[in-house]
C-alpha cells in the first residue's frame, strides 16, 4: 500500500472518533478529497521542480504513536531557551506532554489545539479563524484533515506577551518511522505583541517526517516576531507551511534557521490585507552532507503603502542543495508597495548546488520592488585582507562564513536566542575565534 | 630587513613590475612615490603575499629569509604589515573582535597561548586612545560604513596593535583631511623605532611633511628610476613627474 493510501484510510478510522456536528467536520472532509485529488507534490509541480519527495514518502510511517514514550527534562533541556523564562508548548511524539510544558489562560491563552477544537468557548475564534489563511495545497490539506493536537495561541487586543512563547515538537523515535502533523493556530489581536519560538527535535536516528501547518493572523497594529530553529538530526525532515495574515498597521517577522535535518520545505506565505503593513523573512542556512533545504517564499501585497524585507543568506558545504523560490506578488491595488528580496549563497564546495528563483508579479504601477541573487564563492580581496593581518586561510574562510551568516542575526531581538543562534552558527561553521561569542 | 632583488610580476603573464632592486634597513622609512598605474600598490601586494600576482622573476627576502613563497599570513606572522588603499568591509566582525583574533591566529603561529584578555583590553585602550579612536567605534562591524578616515585610521590602529617589524602604508593618505592625517602620522612616528622600518607609498608629498622619510624612489613603469632624500618628493611636488621621464631619456 502505497503512503498515500494509507493515510486514505486511516483517515475513514479516523473520522468515527471527530465531532461529526461540528463545523470543522466538513472541512476535514473537503481538506481530504482535495488531497486524495492532488496528492502528493511531484517534481512535475512547478513549485516542486527542485525538491522531490519520493525517497521520503517510502518508509512505513506509523502515523499516531501507539505507545507513549516519556522524555526527561534534563536530556531534552538544551532545546529550549532555557537561559530566559518562558511559555511552552511542548510535543512528545504529537501527544502534548504536560509535564514539559507551561500554558497559561490567564488573560491570554497559550494551550493546546485539542482543546480548542472540542471546547465550546473556543468555538467562536475556530470558526472565525480556523483554516481561513492556509492555502488548499495538497500538504496543507493532509495536515486539515488530520488535525488534532499543535499549540493555540489566542493574544488579546492590547496585551503585551511579556515572555516568549516556544513550541517544541520531539520525536523519540519510539516507532520505526513516524509521521507528525502538528497544526497551530496563533490569533494576535489588535495591537498585542508576541514571540514565538517553534522547533522540531528528533531525539533518535529513526525515521521522521513531519508536515507541520501554522495559521498566523495579525490584527491590526498588531507586532509578531516568529523564530524557526531548524537544526534537526539527518533522519528528519519537516515539511512546514506557514501562514501569515496581516491586518492594517501589522509587523509580522519570520527567522528562519535552516542548519540541519535531512529534508526541509518552508512554504512561508505572507498575505498583506490591509494598508501600512510590514513583512519582514529572513533566513539563514547552513548545510553539508547530503542536506537538502528548500525556501519556497510568497509576499502577496494586497492593500496598498505596505512594505516586505526579504534576506536569505546560505552557505553550502559538501554535496548539499538549497533552493530558494521567492515569489512577490504586487497586486493592482496596492500601489505604494516596497518589496525588496535579497538572497546570497555562497557555495563551499564544487559538489554544493543552489536553485535560486526570484518572481515578481506585479500589476501596480506606482511600486517599488528590487531583488538581488547572488551566488559566489569567497570574496579573493577580503580573504587576502584578513591573511595580510595573520589570520590562516582556512580560519579566514571561517570567519568570513561567520561575517556572512550574522548580519541575518542583526534583527534577532531575543538576546538569549542571538547569543545560541551565535553560537550554533559558529559550531556548524568551525570556527575557533579568538573572542566568546 | 627587507631586500628586493630584480623582482618582475604581474597579472595574466603580463609583468607590472619590471625589475625592482630595494634594500630597507631596520630604522628606516622610505617613500616610494610615481605617477598612477606605475606598480607602487602592486609592489605592496607583492611583498604582502597577494597570490593573484605571479612572481616571474628575482626574489624577496625578509631578515635574510626567502619569503617569496610564503602565504600572507606567513609573512604577517613574521612581522610585514601592509595597510591598504581600499580596506574590505566584514560587516558581522566587529573591530575588536577582528584585531582578537588577528593577534591570537599570530600568537598561535608562534607556539604561543592567547593573550589573556585582560592585557588585550589595556593594549586596545591604549592604542586608541593614541589614535584618538572612539570607544563605540571598536564594537562597529569591520569597516562597514567607516568614512575613508575611519577606515585608514582603523588601519594604523591594526597596525599599532599587532606592532609589526616592516610596515607598508598603501596611499594611507588618501582619503583623509588634514587633521585625521596628522593623527595617522602621529601614531605611526609613535610606533616608528630602531628595530622597525616603514614604506610610506603615496601620491603627493604633504603625508612626507609628518612622516618624514630618510629615502624617497620614484616608480615608473614598473621600475625605480630615482631615488634620492626627501627633497627629491619636494621636487616631485612641484615639478610632477615629466622631468624624470624626460632625463630618462
Amino acid at each position: 500500500m502505497s503512503f498515500k493510501d494509507k493515510l486514505l484510510s486511516s483517515y475513514i478510522g479516523l473520522e468515527d472518533y471527530l465531532e461529526f456536528d461540528s463545523p470543522l467536520h466538513d472541512v476535514r472532509n473537503n481538506a481530504i478529497k482535495i488531497f486524495e485529488e492532488k496528492g502528493f507534490p511531484t517534481k512535475k509541480d512547478e513549485e516542486w521542480k527542485y525538491t522531490s519527495l519520493n525517497a521520503l514518502l517510502k518508509p512505513d510511517y506509523s502515523v499516531y504513536s501507539t505507545k507513549e514514550r516519556n522524555v526527561e527534562l534534563k536530556n531534552v533541556r538544551k532545546y529550549f531557551l532555557h537561559e530566559i523564562d518562558t511559555y511552552k508548548l511542548v510535543f512528545v511524539d504529537g501527544v502534548y506532554s504536560s509535564f514539559l510544558s507551561e500554558t497559561t489562560h490567564d488573560t491570554l491563552d497559550v494551550c493546546l489545539m485539542s482543546a480548542a477544537l472540542n471546547k465550546s468557548k473556543y468555538k467562536a475564534v475556530i470558526e472565525a479563524y480556523f483554516n481561513k489563511a492556509a492555502k488548499s495545497d495538497s500538504l496543507t490539506a493532509l495536515n486539515t484533515a488530520f488535525t488534532k493536537e499543535g499549540a493555540y495561541i489566542h493574544i488579546p487586543a492590547h496585551k503585551e506577551v511579556e515572555k516568549p512563547i516556544e513550541i517544541i515538537n520531539f520525536s523519540t523515535g519510539n516507532e520505526a518511522a513516524m509521521f507528525l502533523q502538528p497544526r497551530n493556530l496563533i490569533v494576535v489581536g489588535e495591537n498585542a505583541h508576541v514571540q514565538i519560538i517553534e522547533r522540531h527535535q528528533s531525539l533518535s536516528s529513526n525515521a521522521v517526517l513531519t508536515n507541520s501547518v501554522t495559521e498566523i493572523f495579525a490584527e491590526k497594529r498588531a507586532y509578531v516576531d516568529y523564530y524557526k530553529i531548524q537544526n534537526d538530526e539527518a533522519s528528519a525532515s519537516l515539511i512546514d507551511n506557514t501562514y501569515i495574515s496581516q491586518q492594517r498597521d501589522t509587523v509580522c517577522r519570520v527567522h528562519t534557521f535552516a542548519f540541519g535535518g535531512n529534508l526541509v520545505r518552508n512554504n512561508l506565505n505572507f498575505y498583506q490585507k490591509g494598508e501600512n503593513c510590514d513583512s519582514t523573512l529572513k533566513g539563514v542556512t547552513i548545510l553539508e552532507g547530503k542536506q537538502h533545504v528548500d525556501h519556497n517564499t510568497l509576499v502577496h501585497h494586497i492593500a496598498p503603502n505596505c512594505e516586505s524585507h526579504q534576506d536569505y543568506k546560505g552557505l553550502f558545504a559538501e554535496s548539499s542543495t538549497g533552493v530558494f523560490n521567492g515569489k512577490i506578488i504586487v497586486e493592482k491595488d496596492a500601489q505604494k508597495t516596497d518589496a525588496f528580496q535579497q538572497n546570497n549563497n555562497i557555495l563551499i564546495d564544487d559538489k554544493a548546488t543552489i536553485n535560486a528563483k526570484p518572481q515578481l508579479e506585479i500589476f501596480a504601477d506606482d511600486v517599488k520592488c528590487s531583488h538581488g541573487c547572488t551566488i559566489g564563492q569567497f570574496d579573493e580581496e577580503a580573504l587576502f585582507y584578513l591573511r595580510s593581518r595573520g589570520i590562516g586561510l582556512k580560519e579566514a574562510r571561517a570567519l568570513l562564513m561567520y561575517a556572512f551568516a550574522n548580519t541575518v542575526l542583526e534583527s534577532v531581538k531575543i538576546p538569549e536566542l542571538k547569543t545560541r543562534i551565535n553560537k550554533l552558527i559558529a559550531n556548524k561553521i568551525g570556527v575557533s575565534l579568538g573572542f566568546e561569542l | 630587513m627587507l631586500k628586493i632583488k630584480d623582482l618582475h610580476a604581474g597579472l595574466d603573464g603580463k609583468d607590472i613590475l619590471q625589475g625592482i632592486n630595494l634594500e630597507v634597513k631596520a630604522g628606516e622609512v622610505h617613500a616610494i612615490m610615481g605617477p598612477n598605474g606605475s606598480g607602487k600598490s602592486t609592489l605592496a601586494s607583492v611583498v604582502a603575499g597577494k597570490e593573484e600576482f605571479d612572481v616571474t622573476r628575482g626574489y624577496i627576502t625578509f631578515e635574510n629569509h626567502d619569503i617569496s613563497e610564503l602565504d600572507p599570513e606567513e609573512r604577517a606572522h613574521k612581522g610585514i604589515f601592509l595597510s591598504f588603499q581600499y580596506p574590505v568591509e566584514i560587516p558581522g566582525v566587529s573591530v575588536t573582535n577582528f584585531i582578537k583574533t588577528a593577534i591570537n591566529e599570530t600568537r598561535k603561529s608562534k607556539g604561543q597561548a592567547d593573550m589573556p584578555a585582560s592585557e588585550m583590553l589595556k593594549m586596545i585602550k591604549e592604542k586608541a586612545d593614541m589614535l584618538e579612536i572612539d570607544r563605540k567605534f571598536l564594537s562597529r562591524s569591520l569597516n562597514e560604513g567607516f568614512s575613508g578616515g575611519e577606515k585608514k585610521r582603523n588601519e594604523i590602529f591594526q597596525m599599532a596593535m599587532l606592532d609589526p617589524k616592516l610596515a607598508i602604508l598603501d596611499e594611507t593618505d588618501s582619503g583623509l583631511d588634514i587633521d585625521a592625517l596628522k593623527v595617522v602620522a602621529k601614531g605611526v612616528n609613535k610606533l616608528k623605532s630602531d628595530d622597525n622600518a616603514v614604506i610610506v607609498i603615496t601620491h603627493y608629498q604633504r603625508l612626507l611633511d609628518y612622516i618624514i622619510p630618510d629615502f624617497v624612489h620614484v616608480i615608473m613603469d614598473g621600475k625605480i628610476v630615482k631615488s634620492g632624500t626627501k627633497e627629491l618628493a619636494y621636487e616631485l611636488e612641484e615639478k610632477g613627474y615629466d622631468w624624470i621621464k624626460e632625463e630618462l631619456v
